[in-house]
């Protein structure tokens, strides 16, 4: 028997550890440990409900598990062979238990091939990703084909890159080729940036194996001995892991000198980034690799040309390389069949937001919105309405009801007006305000600019400026006008990919929402209710007993009587005087006869 | 660890070590395993279910056989205890009942591996439970 | 060569022309901002920042439009590419771009230093910008100020020519981008103080400024003071540089001449005595070119403790430099004062003394091509009881603008001589002014020195030149003399880097620390890039030295008598006192400590 418990950071941080430790000495008095295997894993992706254990063979998926609850999961499950049903899946539509989480809905649509092993091996050994047929990849490369046949299988399979923009990976593979050099690199971008994405992390620490593995056969490819990781220093686990990797990988001879016998030389490196988001654009990456300011340059010259130290450079993120092993193992033809036709195989996507299933998923290209939202993601939390949906990160656009139906792939994403970008993926419901989202993603965006050109150094700020006036009430039409302008210029000259897709989240919120704004602007409005200084609070008259708990609740002296008593009351109703109110919501929270409402 | 030295020899590793994580790959698609429920509730272990199933577990081992043995509750079948429910990959599941160390072992050796009825087959119109 | 369409023209340009300079050979403007180009110096800065040149490529390499507006100096033309670089879409975004550069810079034209001649300025002017539509807040930083540059960051413009120069052409390393998004700017690491800086004063990073950010320190007014104040002996000297450059401030072509006009406008503005510095340098060529034949004499007599080659150290920034990057190599450099040095040394010593002036009662103004001066004179070794030889340097800048408030036009002076004894001068020390001349002059002495015999030819062409590195072997009646030359201090840096590897073998260096010498000096009238003027000047020194009845400085008859009256001997004990100085170690500062 296994039990398999989540080792990922989000579960780490609920504890996990100490569910693992339980679970080996509880089984060790028993003495059981020698039946039962107690195996750390990388993420299940289901983090809404982590800390996630698995128990093998009978795929018993317990969630939200406790350390305290180790002792009944053994005794009524692993001796007594009773499935321990509070710690079960709670399917949300039909209040059932679910013990298989491929029978829960969470599960039922996602196709995982790049999270293929997280949640499954153990990532830091590395003879359970053998036995996974780990590095066989790597070894059919080297075997069995030459550096242009693995070019052209990758790029047969279709694959792209899964950072955002997707360039056919193939294709970056041999521009890069071309350029044959003594000294060639494979880089691996592991600067995940956007808020709330965490699938490249998730990858690094339940698969490295992978990601080594693709870097050595990209290597072979293009003709590179050196690997290099850039990988944010705030990632300590998947730093952690990605060293054990190595090291393990390095011992049995799949990474150094004459790999597998076939005279390919190839080793990795890390190099650790600061967290700078624009250090995931590939230029500014090389640059602060090289010990330079993190900032973009143009391409040409591309990478491949002149990256790294100004050698022949390619550069894929780690998602990307995730895919690669498969690829060569199972054949370009079966990725290929994967997907939509113009972007192959499947997506990981950190699911967040107003949403039942929180979460990593990996679904096939081509998989609607819908789908994800309502199937995996389990639909909106609280039964409340769905509003939008915002994709890319900070460089994408903000979706609608109307969009739900669109095939995600990059064409039609970015022709909805948003973008795949690396696969945040955030949904938003009613009480959402969608100016203050947009100003949310500016924040971020002026924030992460390098400053390197006026319209990101400037016009972000600007823009960022002109949103908060509108959330404060302080908007005109004439700012919605230099809102657009401004956005379309920002688009039309920044220097890099960052500064062009930045104002994506406001065009695509003035596009899908402008009745929001123009309400913000015109009406003084915020139909969320998030915009604290378009509220106003405000008591029935009616329906107040003049009790007086709401002005001993008020914070800022706001709230006095009146002369008003309300038919069937006997004490004089309360006034909110609006110059003072703050709008903390404390008289809300006190009165006990809903006289008081948010407008 | 001596480095591993070709793709054949990484080949026989995966080969090697692949044991250690079968029960974690056909727990993916549990149709595929032999699964075997034993019936262990008070009539059951009455009967000697336990020693039965503990018997069938080291068998298994012995026969080198990827079995899933989970507990169950009572089958109903309470006049012939001890009962097991097998099922193999792709076919409908069987009960046998009076099961005992001797038709354990004809169970494993014959049907499971040869797909040889056995006797002790409780014929009725059963649906799985559990 | 390939075709390419700009505005509907058909052009022919060779591989690898950005649409910038295609632009240009068609003769279409497109305005630039960070762009900045130094011809034939090697310096290109186009980071691609402003968005100030974008253009619409309607045809790109595939036939199909590009998708965003292209930054066209940093954009290379392809074959059958259209371009245009002034359509209806390129001005609303250049317009835009501009707006938000002017939305985060202070509107303080009326009294900014570079009114007038700020790139920024004009360029809002060229575009008609009459409002700024976006409000909002306005970078602020610490002012910070250096005896010879002012730092007003809050007018920077991010165009990072100042770094680029400070790294790439200097090799300073003092200047680099720091911060991110709206709260970028250039600074030193840490927001240090430039002075704690590796900062060596060249004042290149002013040069290149389009703005307002970088400035010289204005001593304008504490020169007028001192003229105003009735109890002090006001005197001037001019370096060589000044004269062909000054005069393009009052819109003469670069390259003209003004030695008699600025003479005569710096007396009108109230000077007691009008010197020059030109003496001076006859006098360092007198205790340097000694100073050189004496190590040479004594190496070649088998002395090897003598350390070769002599390296020249008229330049301030220069010494800064070897100050802060060779420490182990402070002994090799000659001992001389620089001219400027030297003639406050002359002036407060000898001069006031055979005057009768009182030291404090004597105030010395130099007008120099250099911001890098400004600091030298305050260099505590050239105080003498708390005062200092040199009291201001004015910039040749600084000097129009002066010239400008006294309602005086350059062009109307009459032509006037300096005064004597420290207005006489050669044409060995005029050509201190250009890259080369330093060593040209000495070499004019050493070889009548060291040989007895009177120099063959005079014009040393083999030391002349723009190469940032340029050597020379001069045949000194049979002793051949390996002579290298560096300007720019990336050159200094590699040539010395040889030197000290014993890669090669030197008898005497010069070094400048700006890009073609003096004339090309951070206190120049600003050039906007055109290297074309920095040429100009070059020309027009060794033109002023061709004209010059005396162009060897020991033939100078103000030098021999002062070595008569005075010093006795060169390099004798009291020029070892008064035109002699020391190096320290400066490069702890390039060290930021642990802790």
């Amino acid at each position: 028997m296994h039990v398999l418990v989540c080792g990922g950071t989000g579960c780490q941080a609920s504890a996990s550890a100490q569910i693992i430790e339980n679970f080996q000495r509880i089984l060790a008095e028993k003495g059981l440990q020698d039946e039962v295997q107690v195996v750390r894993t990388g993420c299940f992706g289901f983090c809404e409900k982590g800390p996630i254990v698995k128990i093998m063979p009978d795929n018993t998926f317990y969630t939200q598990v406790k350390p305290e609850d180790v002792e009944k999961i053994i005794n009524e499950h692993i001796i007594k062979g009773r499935k321990v049903t509070d710690l079960l899946y709670l399917d949300p539509e039909n209040k059932e238990h679910v013990s298989d989480s491929k029978h829960m809905g969470f599960y039922r649509k996602q196709l995982r091939i790049a999270l293929r092993n997280c949640g499954f091996i153990n990532p830091e050994n590395i003879d359970e990703c053998i036995s996974r047929g780990g590095y066989e990849a790597l070894g059919k490369c080297l075997t069995e084909m030459t550096p242009q046949q693995v070019i052209d299988e990758v790029t047969k399979s279709g694959l792209r890159g899964r950072g955002g923009a997707g360039f056919p990976t193939g294709v970056k593979w041999g521009l890069c080729a071309k350029n044959k050099c003594d000294e060639m690199y494979v880089i691996c971008n592991a600067d995940e940036g956007d808020p709330g994405a965490f699938m490249d992390r998730s990858i690094m620490e339940g698969d490295p194996h992978s990601i080594v593995e693709a870097m050595a056969i990209c290597g072979y490819a293009i003709g590179a001995s050196h690997g290099l990781v850039y990988i944010r220093a705030e990632y300590p686990l998947a730093i952690h892991r990605l060293q054990i990797a190595i090291a393990q990988a390095r011992e049995y001879g799949l990474l150094g000198d004459d790999i597998l016998g076939s005279g390919f030389n190839f080793d990795i490196e890390l190099r650790y980034g600061a967290g700078a988001f624009v250090c995931g654009e590939e230029t500014a990456l090389i640059h602060s690799m090289e010990g330079k300011r993190g900032e973009p340059t143009l391409k040409p010259p591309f990478p491949a040309v002149s990256g790294y130290m100004a050698k022949p450079s390619n550069v894929n993120n780690v998602e990307t390389f995730a895919n690669v092993p498969i690829i060569i193992t199972k054949g370009a033809d079966w990725f290929a069949s994967i997907g939509s036709e113009k972007s192959k195989g499947t997506k990981v996507f950190a699911l967040a937001g107003q949403i039942n299933n929180v979460g990593l998923i990996e679904v096939p290209m081509g998989t609607t919105l819908r789908d994800i939202i309502y199937e995996i993601g389990g639909g909106i939390k609280g039964g409340r309405q769905f509003k939008a949906v915002q994709t890319g990160g900070p460089s994408g656009g903000c979706l609608t009801e109307k969009h739900l139906d669109t095939a995600i792939d990059y064409e039609s994403l970015a022709a909805a007006g948003s973008m795949m970008g690396s696969g945040g993926m955030v949904v938003m419901d009613e009480t959402s305000c969608m100016p203050a989202i947009a100003k949310f993603y500016l924040e971020f965006t002026c924030e992460e600019s390098c400053g390197k050109c006026s319209p990101c150094r400037i016009g972000n700020k600007r823009m960022l400026e002109i949103l908060t006036k509108i959330t404060r009430g302080e908007g005109t039409m004439d700012d919605l006008q230099e809102l657009r302008n401004l956005a379309a210029v920002i688009k039309d000259t920044a220097l890099c990919g960052l500064g062009q897709t930045s104002p994506n989240p406001v065009l695509s919120t003035l596009d899908n929402f402008w009745d929001e704004y123009v309400e913000h602007v015109v009406d003084k409005k915020c139909r969320a209710g998030v915009c604290k200084k378009l509220m106003s609070y405000e008591i029935d008259k009616e329906k107040c007993i003049g009790c007086g708990k709401c002005a001993k609740n008020c914070p800022g002296d706001a709230i006095s009587k009146t002369d008003y008593i309300a038919p069937g009351h006997k004490l004089p109703s309360m006034v909110i005087d609006s110059t003072k109110c703050i709008k903390c919501g404390a008289c809300i929270a006190g009165c006990k006869f809903g006289a008081i409402s948010v407008k | 660890m001596a480095k591993v030295k070709s793709l054949a020899e990484l080949k026989a590793m995966r080969e090697k070590l692949s044991n250690n994580l079968d029960i974690r790959e056909k727990s993916n698609d549990p149709d595929s395993l032999v699964q075997i429920k034993v019936a262990m509730a008070t009539c059951g272990i009455a009967a000697g279910a336990k020693q039965v199933m503990e018997h069938m577990m080291e068998k298994a081992d012995e026969l080198k056989l990827s079995i899933v043995f989970t507990q169950t509750g009572c089958m109903g079948y309470c006049h012939a205890e001890p009962t097991i429910e097998v099922k193999c990959p792709g076919k409908d599941p069987i009960v046998f009942g009076h099961v005992d160390n001797t038709r354990a072992d004809e169970i494993l050796t014959k049907y499971v591996m040869n797909n040889e009825m056995v006797e002790g087959v409780i014929p009725v119109n059963y649906e799985t439970i559990g | 060569m390939i075709n390419v369409t700009i505005d509907n023209k058909q052009i022919q340009v060779p591989e690898g022309t950005t649409i910038l300079k295609a632009a240009r050979m068609a003769g279409i403007h497109i305005p630039t901002l960070c762009y900045f180009e130094l011809a034939g110096m090697k310096f290109e800065n186009k980071p691609g920042g402003c968005r100030v040149c974008v253009v619409e490529v309607v045809k790109d390499f595939n036939g199909r439009p590009r998708r965003n507006l292209a930054p066209a100096c940093a954009t290379d033309c392809v074959e059958g590419m259209e371009v245009l670089t002034h359509s209806a879409r390129v001005i609303n975004a250049r317009r835009t771009v501009v707006e938000l550069i002017l939305s985060d810079h202070p509107t303080d034209c009326l009294t900014c230093a570079k009114s007038g001649n700020c790139e920024l300025q004009s360029l809002a002017q060229y575009l008609g910008i009459r409002d700024i539509p976006f409000k909002g807040e306005q970078s602020h930083y610490r002012q910070d100020m250096s005896p010879s540059i002012v730092r007003d960051m809050d007018k920077c413009v991010m165009c990072r020519r100042c770094e680029n120069m400070c790294n790439n052409v200097q090799t300073v390393g003092a200047l680099s981008a720091i911060n991110r998004g709206f709260s970028a700017v250039v600074a030193p690491a840490f927001e240090q103080d430039l002075v704690d800086s590796p900062c060596v004063m060249c004042g290149q990073c002013v040069q290149v400024c389009p703005v307002g950010a970088l400035t010289e320190v204005d001593d304008t007014r504490n020169v007028m003071a001192a003229i105003n104040n009735p109890k002090k002996t006001v005197i001037v000297n001019t370096a060589p540089a000044t004269r062909v450059a000054l005069g393009e401030e009052f819109g003469m072509p670069a390259g003209t001449i003004v030695t008699g006009q600025m003479t005569a406008a710096l007396r009108r503005l109230g000077f007691d005595y009008v010197f020059d510095t030109d003496f001076a340098a006859d006098l360092t060529i007198m205790e340097e070119g000694t100073e050189l034949l004496g190590r040479i004499k004594r190496y070649m007599e088998g002395d090897k403790s003598v350390r070769l080659p002599i390296l020249t150290s008229c330049c301030p920034g220069w010494v800064n430099f070897f100050e802060h990057n060779f420490p182990d190599m402070l002994d090799v450099p000659s001992t001389a004062k620089s001219p400027m040095q030297m003639f406050g040394a002359v002036a407060k010593n000898y001069w006031a003394e055979k005057m009768g002036i009182k030291r404090e009662d004597l105030v010395v103004v130099s007008i120099m091509p250099c911001l890098a001066k400004k600091y030298e004179s305050k260099r505590k070794e050239f105080y003498k009881d708390g005062n200092p030889d040199i009291d201001y340097v004015l910039t040749t800048r600084e000097l129009a603008r002066l010239i400008k408030q006294f309602n005086l036009n350059l062009k109307d002076m009459p032509s006037e001589d300096y005064d004597d004894p420290l207005g006489e001068s050669t044409g060995a020390a005029v050509i201190f002014g250009a890259t080369g001349g330093v060593i040209e002059a000495a070499t004019r002495t050493a070889y009548e020195v060291f040989t007895g015999k009177p120099l063959p030819k005079i014009d040393f062409t083999e030391l002349r030149g723009i190469e940032g590195i340029r050597d020379a072997w001069v045949d000194f009646d049979g002793t051949p003399i390996h002579i290298g030359i560096a300007h720019g201090l990336s050159n200094a840096r590699k040539l010395l880097e040889r030197v000290r590897e014993g890669k090669e073998q030197f008898h005497a260096i010069e070094v400048m620390a700006c890009p073609g010498g003096c004339v090309g000096g951070a206190g120049q009238p600003y050039h906007h890039g055109n290297s074309e003027i920095i040429k100009k000047r070059t020309e027009a020194i060794y033109r002023e030295d061709a004209g010059k009845p005396i162009r060897k400085s020991h033939e100078n008859p103000s030098i021999k008598k002062i070595y008569e009256e005075y010093f006795g001997e060169p390099c004798g004990h009291k020029s070892h006192e008064l035109l002699h100085t020391h190096y320290f170690d400066k490069s702890e500062h390039v060290e930021i400590s642990e802790d």
